[in-house]
């Protein structure tokens, strides 16, 4: 009896240890959900690698995006469904952002963008705006530590007339202290439109050719990479696309960057976005083919 | 004979039931712009075992039918990806008989029978023109010229295309406007998007590529900012009225709440 218990215990012991330290590696809470997961990951990493093995020109599947690129749709939707006012809704959004913001960067994700507030959202009711500024404002001070302690580098990108100095400040308080952060970069689009974003990048290359420092005729991507506004990203084009709620839209957020993403719409609303929703897309992805163009 | 009639009676009926189905849309708002990325044609010749230049002849009747749908519903504007700028770097045997057969289908829109005759299409062809070889060019620009005259519908063939290269085009023809001598000239946005060939056209309502693939693929990237996207599974060559008739009827879905914000201008 007492040597049939031993044996379960030793048994079960060599099979949650593993599990725990997986889980604590890839910074993932211990479920058995995750477990499958993980598996199914491990398997589909290992058959991508078989397949790319003897197709040489196949792009390698099974991969995880360097920058995973996120619109934050539906917080309006889901308070609505609840019969609560919209600045809930965007309360519970700004929730779901600050538990799983470390949990983005798990699996050697090095970059997640995240499309805060766009510049065409200034149109919406006064005290709409007003609260979710108040919003940003307490959510930097409060998430500072928190980001310092993960060695999250923070940058905010976007057109920075209209947003209130006090917000301003914080941005670049927050920026100067994780500025030498290197592994994790997250990046905040705020007052930000893609339209635009490709504009100021054309105009400073416009001005520079005009003053003679470029050749019109050497304006390449390349170029236009350096001046766009995620060129303070080490991978400035994100692999993959995430937009919230099931709408399937850009809605203006990375239209440049965008060229070879792989975008994913799932219907489920941004507050409601977790750490499961988030390995289901990572999964995806991961099952996507990327030929940019050529053949398999 | 009998059989030609029966075959013929049920092309009729098929086309009924279809201007019936089109009129039920229309009571709904329609897209103005479609924009399609034939994706799926090698995946399709090999689904098939055929061999492998097939499964672009198979898109291309794929395409004049879609092309057949959308003007009889009541589309002005198609733009269509056919080739990408990226797709030259394919396998040399896959990019010359692609081209040989682009030169075949251009020449083959001049001819009287053809849909452009049919549906009073005026054809535009954008992308770097110049990377194509001689005779492409010559034939594209040959339609152009002969359906300048026609306005009652608009097709856009994307080939030799880039929406980067086209924005960086546009770009360096704008720094090429400006005075050099005048001091405060600056390029603003309204320079690029005249400067942009897709400019002949507004924006896309509606981007369809098949598949199941959901990219861009450097395809419109500049214009789809809030374009619906809509990915169907099935390969080019097969798709069909019912894609179409799902892709309007998702669009009428989010169209007046996409309405109500531009006019509120919340987007």
């Amino acid at each position: 009896m007492l040597s049939l218990l031993s044996i379960v215990l030793t048994f079960l012991s060599l099979v949650i240890m593993p599990c725990l330290f997986v889980s604590w590696r890839l910074l993932v809470p211990l479920s058995i959900t995750n477990i499958r997961r993980f598996i199914k990951t491990a398997a589909s990493q290992s058959n991508n690698r078989e397949e790319s093995g003897t197709t040489g020109e196949k792009e390698k599947g099974g991969k995880m995006p360097k920058h995973v690129a996120i619109i934050l749709d539906g917080n309006r939707r889901w308070a609505e469904k609840r019969g609560l006012g919209p600045s809930q809704g965007q309360e519970a959004g700004a929730r779901t952002v600050m538990e799983n913001v470390k949990d983005y960067f798990s699996m050697g994700i090095n970059t997640v963008s995240l499309f805060a507030f766009s510049t065409e959202n200034w149109g919406r009711p006064g005290d709409e705006v007003n609260y979710i500024m108040d919003m940003f404002e307490k959510l930097v001070k409060s998430e500072m530590s928190n980001l310092r302690r993960y060695g999250v580098k923070v940058s905010v990108i976007g057109k920075r007339t209209n947003i209130r100095e006090s917000l301003l400040d914080l941005i670049r308080e927050a920026e100067e202290a994780t500025k030498n952060n290197k592994e994790k970069h997250l990046i905040v689009a705020l007052d930000y439109s893609g339209k635009f974003d490709i504009l100021q990048a054309c105009k400073s290359l416009a001005e520079k050719a005009k003053n003679g420092l470029i050749n019109v005729e050497d304006i390449d991507e390349n170029l236009m990479d350096k001046e766009l506004m995620t060129s303070c990203s080490e991978f400035p084009n994100p692999d993959l696309l995430i937009r919230t709620s099931g709408e399937q839209r850009i809605s203006n957020f990375y239209l440049w960057q965008s060229a070879y993403t792989e975008l994913y719409f799932p219907s489920v609303l941004w507050p409601d976005f977790g750490g499961t929703e988030y390995l289901e897309a990572l999964d995806w992805y991961q099952k996507r083919q990327r030929r940019f163009g050529r053949r398999v | 004979m009998g059989g030609g009639g029966v075959s013929q009676l049920l092309e009729q009926i098929h086309m009924l039931s279809r201007r019936c189905l089109f009129r039920v849309l229309s009571m709904g708002p329609l897209p103005i712009h479609l924009a399609f990325i034939m994706d799926g044609n090698r995946r399709f010749a090999k689904k098939r075992g055929l061999e492998d230049g097939s499964g672009h002849k198979a898109g291309f009747s794929a395409l004049m039918t879609m092309l057949q749908y959308c003007y009889e519903l009541g589309v002005k504007y198609v733009t269509i990806y056919a080739f990408s700028i990226d797709n030259f770097r394919r396998k040399p045997e896959e990019v010359q008989s692609l081209m040989d057969l682009m030169l075949v289908k251009i020449k083959s829109l001049l001819d009287k029978e053809s849909i452009v005759h049919q549906y009073g299409i005026r054809v535009y062809f954008i992308g770097n023109l110049g990377l194509l070889n001689k005779q492409v060019r010559a034939a594209a620009e040959e339609v152009m010229k002969a359906t300048a005259e026609n306005s009652r519908v608009v097709l856009l063939v994307c080939v030799a295309y880039n929406s980067t290269d086209e924005i960086l085009q546009a770009v360096k023809r704008s720094c090429a406007d400006k005075d050099v001598e005048r001091e405060r000239e600056r390029v603003r946005l309204v320079d690029i998007e005249e400067n942009m060939q897709m400019s002949v056209a507004p924006e896309p309502d509606i981007l369809i590529r098949s598949s199941g693939e959901t990219r861009l693929s450097n395809f419109l990237l500049w214009q789809t900012g809030h374009c619906q996207l809509f990915s169907p599974d099935a390969l080019w060559p097969e798709i069909g009225l019912r894609h179409l008739v799902w892709a309007i009827l998702n669009f009428q879905r989010s169209h007046s709440y996409l309405e109500k914000k531009k006019k509120k201008k919340q987007l």
